[in-house]
């Protein structure tokens, strides 16, 4: 790290600047973080919303083992070696997870995961995965979050919250930031929100559009219509909660903006209809291309879910979802997602890396993660990590940990750590355990298939 | 690997060191080539084979936010065209996925066993360096750089609008600094204001005015990026990718462009996009021979020629009005557009080059042409904008075409008619390229262009990337299959098998700046671009393995 930026004084206390705070998808990376090195603890975190404080000043570093086995304290080396075990002797492990941790993990985790012929999944099949396969469907026209801080004079927010998820999206990026071509902040702009309740992110709009739930589709494809100069029937507002002459207004505004553009979040690619809701706004903003610059993106959550996206795409040439049990990389959301995997039955052993699927998938998939071998890596004991064969205890990502993380728009940020941890970071436990399996399946004797043991053992 | 090895009775074509197919020894010790080893080191008998150095790639789009989004875009792409991980027991490869945009694997493993042993990313945007640089240590093999796009980045345009000539030199020496870059590039100068600002315009005339900058035309940005690269003195020129790109009589922009630097040094880059005759909108018609005599007679000029093969393309470019003008001929639905903030544009579509279609098969024609009619190989080097031409999978089929006047006209005669009638018969269409020429065009000239004195050569002193042929009547087959390829000195083909993984280099300059530039630089970053300035640069984390390769004033 730049040494320009850490000045220690005698009381021991470290001022780290320009870290990012690793939260949420906004990825602000503007954080003067004050350091007690004493008592290991940041006492101070400058320009951090209520999010980031709460991740900065609560951090502490609990004293647990390095890894239970079992539940057993176990060390390092211990953990290793049953996580290796349970890989090298897996048929179809499955890993999850990502979305909390550096690129530098993603990356070996998708090497091991090459390795052994298993599944990979990241949170992102259960945020903006749909939305990964509208673009597959019908593109996207997108930009970097500066460029619509510069540029946009028409905001539109469709099915988010980032008044409550992304704090500091509006000031820093898309409402009260100030650019080039903005000088007045939101006086240079129109603000929309639709959603199907009025959120707290509502005050800030200047249009409030409320759409009946389950009907965003509907309404985007009569946006569709209207921009094209198709005829529109006005009974389109019952279906919608929406009239016609509030959408024509829309239309209108969006068709004469200079460069507009739609912000959205998981109300679409989470309700009902799914990919065909993002792919239907992705549309939108592209149909609108033929009368003014506009601008479609997706509101993503984890700090580094949308480095997650990237890792896999790198290295595989497909998102999420990616199986290689052949060999090679396949992909089929539904078939090597995640939560399907586990709720059906099919993983006979899990990885999961900075996530807590435990907390938040359906009950048949937790169920069946209880049946099976899971290893998991976390700094905390969660609810994941409690149901686990193997938890290893590892450092905080952009606090313990250096690397790069991917803000939501795809701009790469180097992490400033500003703590030392005793614990390893989640890419030098993988990375053990890569060592490990790789000499495991390279003295074996027969291949994986053939293993009658196994068989006798189903 | 022993670090001595010695290649033996093998037919060496090595263009810079005027060796063109004697039976010659080639020492290396490690990893470069030396004038001798001692008698009983380990040899490669190469008898009946030929000899090249590894392949040089001055120009295609492999790593980085732009590819990666066509990565994501095409699952259909890569289904058809898996790429294996070999036997752990053998040697640890990672699995992959081809197609049009192989992932950042398959594409090491593939340039390697083609026996190309560098490739040049032609175009990232500064702010997603870290990117480009994070994949590029995921590509196996071969050693990679990339180009940094500067011709439409606006902190430039406010300096160059007010003639600060002297910033504008310390601001590029800092940003090719900043992203550990290899030279600079301009894409469709001047236009992507009109695009993001003024509802997806573009700019047609070097002559026109940019808008919001009274002061700007794309001539005085290219005038001024050509010189400020050469008063850095880096060992490549600006790479020009020209206005209008694509559109029937844009010849006349890229002679416009190549007379605008006066004399100085630039290179053209898939030249083959910009020489069409034609008007606006109207079909076009090949202005080959007047580019091809242009560039014979200017030495200040070089090119590469962007062949189209037909087949399936992904057309990505950070000319993003090129791409919105070319959905227009796609039958794919799916486009992509990806604004970076102050620094560019960018466009993505699926696309396909088809033999029956009067343009593809003009294009196609067209680029073969300037290969028949250019006169020194060295300024006219092959490449096919992989992916955009076609991709660089298919550069054994053109080298065929390129050397094979037979397999040339089978294919003239399968093409669309119409289009083989615009062209201009003549004593060039009997050509056929040697196997000296094809070393210079796919090794030597680029290394030469680049400025990079250690590669496409077997002097003493180069690096030992080299690659060892089965000679062979059928030109594809031979040049698709090396039986030996080294990189660095590591056997990684031997006897056509994966033997060896190798971890490439990063190849990037260091021109020396005024310090004082950051405090032009920082405000302009902390108030128009959405990271801190001092987040903005990239830490040599990202660089563990590079050579930098020095400016002339270094």
């Amino acid at each position: 790290m730049g040494a320009a930026t850490e000045a220690k004084s005698e009381a021991n206390i470290k001022t780290v600047e320009n870290a990012t705070c690793t939260f949420c998808g906004c990825l602000c990376d503007d954080m003067v973080l004050t350091v007690d090195m004493d008592a290991k603890k940041i006492t101070k975190a400058k320009n951090a919303c209520v999010l980031g404080k709460a991740l900065f000043l609560s951090h502490e570093e609990e004293d647990r083992p390095f890894a239970l086995i079992d539940g057993k304290p176990a060390t390092l080396k211990e953990g290793v070696e049953e996580a290796a075990q349970i890989l090298a002797n897996a048929r179809f492990p499955m890993f999850y997870g990502m979305s909390d941790t550096t690129c530098e993990a993603q990356r070996q985790n998708v090497a091991l995961v090459d390795m052994v012929g298993g599944t990979i999944d990241s949170t992102t099949s259960v945020c903006h995965g749909p939305t990964g396969m509208a673009l597959q469907g019908v593109g996207e026209s997108t930009a970097t979050l500066g460029e619509i801080k510069n540029r946009a004079d028409l905001v539109i927010y469709w099915g988010g919250n980032p008044a409550e998820s992304l704090p500091r999206h509006f000031a820093r990026y898309a409402v009260t930031a100030k650019g080039m071509y903005t000088p007045n902040r939101k006086k240079d702009r129109t603000i929309v929100n639709v959603d199907v309740r009025r959120t707290k992110s509502v005050p800030v709009a200047d249009i409030f559009i409320q759409v009946k739930i389950g009907a965003d589709f509907e309404l985007l494809w009569a946006l569709r219509a209207l921009v094209k100069g198709r005829h529109v029937d006005p009974n389109i507002e019952k279906r919608t909660g929406v009239s016609l002459e509030t959408m024509k207004d829309l239309v209108e505004r969006m068709k004469n903006c200079r460069y507009g553009v739609l912000f959205f979040g998981m109300g679409l690619s989470m309700t009902r209809g799914r990919h065909f809701n993002s792919a239907a706004i992705l549309s939108l903003a592209s149909d609108l291309n033929e009368y003014t610059h506009f601008i479609a993106t997706p509101m993503r959550g984890h700090g580094n879910v949308t480095g997650a996206d990237i890792v896999v795409s790198w290295q595989t040439g497909y998102p999420f979802g990616v199986n290689f049990s052949r060999g090679y990389p396949k992909f089929n959301p539904g078939e090597f997602t995640a939560t399907d995997m586990f709720a059906r039955g099919d993983a006979d052993a899990g990885l999961i890396l900075a996530s807590d699927p435990g907390s938040n998938f359906t009950q048949a998939a937790i169920d069946h993660m209880k049946k099976i071998p899971m290893i998991v890596l976390d700094p905390k004991l969660t609810h994941t990590a409690k149901l686990a064969r193997v938890a290893f205890t590892t450092s905080h990502y952009g606090i313990n940990t250096g690397g790069t993380a991917y803000r939501s728009d795809g701009v790469p940020i180097e992490l400033r750590p500003c703590l030392d941890s005793k614990y390893p970071s989640d890419e030098e436990v993988i990375r053990a355990i890569y060592k490990r399996v790789e000499q495991l399946l390279k003295t074996r004797k027969k291949t994986k298939g053939t293993n009658n043991k196994r068989r006798k053992a189903a | 690997m022993g670090s001595t090895l010695r290649i033996v009775n093998g037919r060496v074509y090595d263009p810079a060191n005027d060796v063109d197919g004697k039976t010659r020894d080639i020492c290396i010790k490690d990893g470069k080539i030396v004038k001798s080893v001692p008698p009983k080191t380990k040899c490669i008998d190469a008898k009946g084979m030929v000899v090249m150095p590894g392949g040089v790639d001055i120009h295609c789009h492999i790593a980085g936010a732009k590819a990666n989004i066509a990565r994501k875009l095409q699952p259909d792409d890569h289904r058809r065209d898996v790429h294996h991980r070999l036997d752990l027991k053998k040697v640890n490869t990672r699995s992959g996925t081809g197609g049009t945009v192989p992932s950042t694997f398959t594409t090491g493993y593939r340039y390697a066993t083609m026996g190309y042993t560098t490739a040049m990313e032609a175009a990232v945007p500064p702010l997603l360096a870290r990117h480009t640089l994070d994949e590029f240590d995921d590509t196996p093999v071969i050693d990679k750089g990339f180009y940094i796009l500067m011709g439409n980045n606006v902190l430039l345009y406010q300096m160059l609008q007010e003639g600060r000539h002297e910033e504008i030199r310390n601001a590029v020496a800092w940003w090719l600094n900043a992203t550990k870059s290899y030279t600079t590039k301009l894409v469709n100068p001047g236009g992507d204001e009109p695009w993001k600002g003024h509802r997806n315009a573009t700019i047609t005339q070097l002559n026109d005015k940019i808008d919001g900058y009274e002061q700007l035309t794309p001539r005085k940005i290219i005038t001024s990026m050509v010189n400020t690269v050469e008063d850095l003195g880096l060992p490549h020129p600006v790479h020009i990718h020209c206005n209008n790109l694509g559109h029937s009589g844009n010849y006349k922009t890229t002679l416009e462009t190549m007379k605008a630097t006066g004399g100085r040094r630039i290179h053209i880059t898939h030249i083959q996009f910009h020489s069409y005759g034609g008007k606006p909108n109207e079909n076009p018609t090949s202005k080959a021979p007047q580019i091809a005599e242009y560039i014979n007679n200017n030495p200040n000029i070089t090119a590469d020629v962007g062949q189209v093969m037909f087949g399936r393309s992904t057309s990505m470019t950070a000319d993003a009005p090129l791409a919105w003008m070319l959905t227009r001929y796609s039958n794919d639905k799916r486009w992509v557009n990806a604004d970076t903030e102050c620094e560019s544009g960018c466009g993505i579509i699926p696309f396909a080059y088809q033999e029956q279609v009067y343009t593809h098969a003009l294009q196609w024609a067209i680029g073969l042409e300037l290969f028949l009619l250019s006169k020194d190989p060295w300024r006219m080097v092959l490449s096919t904008d992989h992916p955009n031409g076609g991709t660089f999978t298919s550069y054994p089929r053109l080298i065929r075409t390129l050397m094979d006047r037979e397999f040339r006209k089978q294919q003239m005669d399968s093409v669309n008619q119409k289009a083989v009638a615009k062209i201009k018969r003549g004593h060039h269409m009997e050509r056929e390229y040697t196997l000296q020429e094809i070393a210079i065009v796919t090794r030597a000239g680029p290394a030469r262009i680049l400025g990079l004195k250690n590669k496409g050569h077997l002097g003493p002193g180069a690096d030992a990337d080299i690659t060892i042929y089965d000679e062979h009547e059928d030109k594809e087959l031979m040049f698709s299959a090396p039986r030996y390829v080294l990189k660095s000195g590591h056997l990684i083909i031997d006897n056509h098998e994966f033997r060896n993984n190798h971890e490439g280099k990063i190849l990037h300059v260091a021109p020396g700046y005024d310090e004082g530039i950051k405090d032009v630089i920082r405000p302009f970053v902390e108030d128009f671009y959405t990271i801190k300035f001092d987040n903005y640069a990239v830490s040599d984390h990202y660089i563990p393995r590079h050579e930098v390769v020095p400016t002339a004033k270094q």
